[in-house]
């Protein structure tokens, strides 16, 4: 009798010691255009997604705000071999359910990042094998010297062996089994968040996780999504104080929401580059009148293109200043990036003229233009604007704009003469973009998958095979530089800008921007 | 009486076929899931292997057929977007989507018809001219502008009313109401209002026309001539006879309000089973696209039957034709 007393008042004492030192809750409630997709961190390897998951799940390491990979669930990692990985786990970590993290799961999580349904596996690209050595060690064996490992993991995602074996859910979403998995809508990580509640496009929930492995700068203890499909519902919501951040925020309404007293912007650019490829493989191009022969294959005419395009009038009228002109395939913010290989073209109509009549075509030529009209910030404007400017200098085109869905159908069976296209260095190295846009195409294999004219430079392509494998920095971005300046030189694409992103929410937020579209809820804080 | 209502049954079934192999056609031209499913870093072996998991690498008329039979047994399949059963999704968006359009319905009913009554019999007033003109607003703006201005006024400028979602909704069973708290009636009212505004205007003017085409015909005048009271004539004889056909109006129309519910869905992100077409038709998501517009031909195709069945116990013309010509 008397222990029962005592345990009642040991447990009032420690409520009463919770509650005093409890904060206050802060929730953030935000919003996008979309839903998220899955919470299974390996389903889907799209902006938003990883933003979620990132909330729940922790992998081995992680960005800090200058985008270097920093400890996470793994404390200390060395390299023994050029192609051998050791990391030493973090001791005392727990997933949500209580349950410890063990080297086991991080196993069991790269086998199912690796499983044929999975979305993710290009974080794990060139992971051979992971071995656990002890409980709180594991080897990642490489299939070579891999300079960029580090920056994928960031999103190869640490699940619990036990719980998704439990649940049913060993490997990510399989569309021909037609079964729903467990967890695309239940999650048991070991992040900072846990999800609460789920309704799929009307709100999701998460909670602070009381028994996170880390402290953070920000304050958040709760955080609502709420998708809000139509662009000026999801303003007025802002406005109307329903909402406390948007992620999206349309670019029409910046220039009102910059002025409206409680609620502030924060501008940052994006790595995605917008530019424009052209076909330089087939010896007649599809979609051009010149016969017998492809115009884009003669570096004059690709020059006169890029020289015909003012690309400060579409910085200034079109964009309203939310681009920042550049003449590299590569974001300031990527590693391998230089100052010297971003210098632009001066536009000269004069001189882009001169250019097409040395390359015997005094008289210009018709040309489709292909181009999405929902996936970038002013896509089709942008291919409207360009198609005027290249009339000037005698180039007709003609505007072939459609919704992403069939755009992306149509030109990644190499199916257009001229494209614009916009791509966002996901691991903010360089190679990322090396590999996939300049490097010539090889089938089955990352290399050139987007190089959708089939740009080809033999010294440029076995500069990124060796970039692939280089683990000295200082070497490697030295031959990073060379590639873009090969590319820069061979006009390979038309680059045109880097989007502007900006992020609105209410005054008494505040955010660190980043640069993949993700809203870190580490560094969040509302006063 | 069996055999009329068999041979509407099966035009029924045949008008679903038919929209049914329309609406698969057209995916043709939405363009192709696997992009968005494995985003831009896919291997090609990757892409084929996903379009195999599918049944998209499969001919036009495979697919059709695999569909319509999985259909028939009510299995729509795995949506691209959200890995879920379409016919789970449909489930749960469908109380969101009946109780916006009931309720608009109820606001068309009976506030367009009394506006009709009214300015019917007050027609030289300037209160009924100042409503006609402003049903023709109610016509002729689109219903997203609407919404919106909605939204400006109520939701930002006086903070009344939520500007999108549907409150806190109950439970019962699998049906969700919004209908039973107060955060769920608050933002009922301007979708529903919204919905609400071209059908309430059309019914206004159908019942205006009516009305006044009623009250000059003989009845009327006789009835006038009895001595009866305006009250009795107006309602008792005149309106009741008006409502014949609104009735029927209305009828059609709410098959129309629970398929055009999708702007008002998306304007004030509804959860209905409009907003989740929209979403779908973004994502080329083609086992919801397919089984909502299958959804909403089954409503519409419903609809009419049940008028048509109204119609032959209504009106004993049409049994004694059938009669003569059936043989």
């Amino acid at each position: 009798m008397r222990n029962r007393v005592l345990t009642a008042a040991l447990a009032a004492a420690a409520f009463t010691a919770i509650v005093a030192t409890a904060v206050p809750a802060k929730t953030l409630r935000w919003s996008s255009q979309g839903d998220i997709l899955t919470f299974d961190p390996m389903a889907q390897n799209e902006s938003l997604n990883n933003t979620f998951s990132d909330y729940v799940y922790d992998g081995l390491v992680r960005y800090n705000k200058k985008f270097e990979p920093e400890p996470a669930l793994a404390t200390s990692w060395t390299q023994p071999e050029p192609s051998r990985w050791r990391f030493i786990l973090r001791k005392n970590v727990k997933f949500h359910d209580g349950t410890p993290l063990v080297a086991d799961d991080v196993v069991f999580s790269f086998e199912r990042i690796l499983a044929p349904s999975s979305n993710m596996k290009v974080y794990a690209q060139g992971v051979k094998e992971v071995k656990k050595i002890d409980d709180f060690t594991v080897d990642i064996i490489t299939d070579g010297p891999n300079p960029v490992l580090l920056r994928g993991l960031v999103d190869a995602k640490i699940m619990s062996r036990a719980w998704a074996t439990k649940n049913n859910s060993v490997s990510p979403q399989n569309y021909a089994q037609k079964e729903e998995n467990f967890a695309a809508r239940n999650t048991n990580g070991t992040g900072q968040f846990m999800l609460k509640s789920r309704e799929a496009d009307v709100r999701t929930v998460l909670v602070a996780n009381p028994n996170w492995w880390d402290k953070t700068d920000g304050n958040l203890t709760e955080i609502v999504y709420t998708p809000i499909k139509a662009d000026a519902t999801r303003v007025a919501a802002l406005v109307s104080g329903e909402v406390d951040f948007v992620l999206d925020p349309p670019p029409q309404d910046i220039p009102r929401l910059r002025q409206a007293g409680n609620l502030k912007i924060a501008d940052g650019t994006e790595t995605r580059i917008i530019f424009f490829g052209m076909d330089q493989w087939r010896d007649e191009t599809p979609y051009a009148s010149v016969k017998g022969k492809n115009p884009f294959k003669d570096k004059n005419v690709r020059q006169a293109l890029y020289q015909a395009i003012d690309i400060d009038a579409i910085q200034r009228s079109l964009m309203r200043g939310l681009a920042v002109p550049t003449g590299s395939m590569l974001a300031p913010q990527v590693n391998g990036y230089t100052d010297d290989t971003s210098k632009r073209m001066p536009y000269d109509v004069e001189k882009a003229k001169a250019l097409l009549r040395d390359a015997g075509y005094p008289n210009g030529f018709d040309v489709t233009l292909d181009c999405p009209n929902n996936r970038y910030i002013n896509d089709e404007k942008i291919c409207q604007a360009v198609v005027a400017m290249w009339e000037k200098v005698g180039v007709r085109a003609k505007l072939n704009a459609m919704p992403c869905a069939t755009y992306f159908q149509k030109i990644q069976k190499f199916d257009t003469s001229l494209y614009l296209l916009g791509w966002a260095t996901a691991t903010f190295d360089g190679l990322y973009t090396l590999q996939s846009l300049i490097r010539s195409v090889r089938d089955n294999s990352a290399d050139g998958n987007f190089n959708l004219g089939k740009y080809s430079n033999t010294k440029a392509d076995a500069l990124i095979d060796q970039i692939k494998t280089e683990v000295d920095d200082k070497k490697r971005n030295a031959m990073m530089r060379e590639v873009m300046q090969i590319h820069a030189t061979d006009i390979g694409h038309l680059p045109l800008h880097q989007q502007i992103i900006p992020w609105a929410m209410r005054s008494n937020v505040s955010v660190t921007h980043r640069a993949d579209n993700r809203l870190d809820a580490r560094w969040i804080k509302i006063e | 009486m069996l055999a009329f209502i068999l041979r509407r049954v099966l035009q029924s079934v045949a008008v679903m076929a038919v929209v049914a192999f329309i609406a698969f056609g057209l995916f043709n031209f939405t363009g192709d899931p696997v992009a968005f499913m494995l985003g831009q870093d896919a291997t090609i072996q990757e892409r084929q292997r996903l379009r195999a998991d599918l049944g998209l690498d499969q001919p036009f008329y495979v697919q059709f057929a695999r569909f319509v039979g999985n259909a028939v047994r009510g299995d729509f399949g795995l949506s691209l977007r959200q890995g879920r059963l379409v016919s789970t999704l449909l489930k749960e968006r469908l109380p969101a989507t009946l109780e916006l359009s009931i309720v608009a319905a109820l606001i068309a009913l009976f506030v367009g018809v009394p506006l009709g009554v009214y300015t019917a019999l007050k027609r030289d007033t300037w209160t009924a001219h100042l409503l006609l003109t402003a049903s023709l607003i109610g016509v002729s703006l689109p219903t997203f502008l609407i919404g919106i201005l909605l939204i400006l006024v109520f939701a930002v400028q006086l903070g009344w009313l939520p500007s999108f979602g549907r409150g806190d909704t109950v439970a019962l069973g699998w049906w969700t109401t919004g209908l039973l708290t107060k955060s769920g009636l608050k933002a009922l009212i301007l979708p529903s209002i919204t919905l609400a505004l071209f059908q309430m205007t059309l019914i206004m003017r159908l019942v205006r026309s009516e009305m006044l085409e009623v009250l000059r015909t003989d009845y009327i005048k006789f009835a006038r001539a009895r001595g009866l009271r305006d009250r009795a004539i107006h309602f008792g004889h005149a309106l009741k006879n008006t409502l014949v056909p609104v009735i029927t109006i209305i009828g059609l129309q709410l098959g129309a309000i629970i398929a055009f519910a999708i702007v008002t869905e998306t304007v004030f992100q509804w959860p209905g089973m409009g907003l989740l077409f929209i979403q779908a038709v973004n994502f080329a998501d083609i086992p919801v696209m397919a089984a909502y517009l299958c959804f909403i031909a089954l409503v519409f195709v419903l609809i009419n039957l049940i008028v048509d069945l109204l119609y032959y116990a209504v009106d004993p013309r049409l049994r004694i034709e059938r009669a003569a010509t059936a043989h």
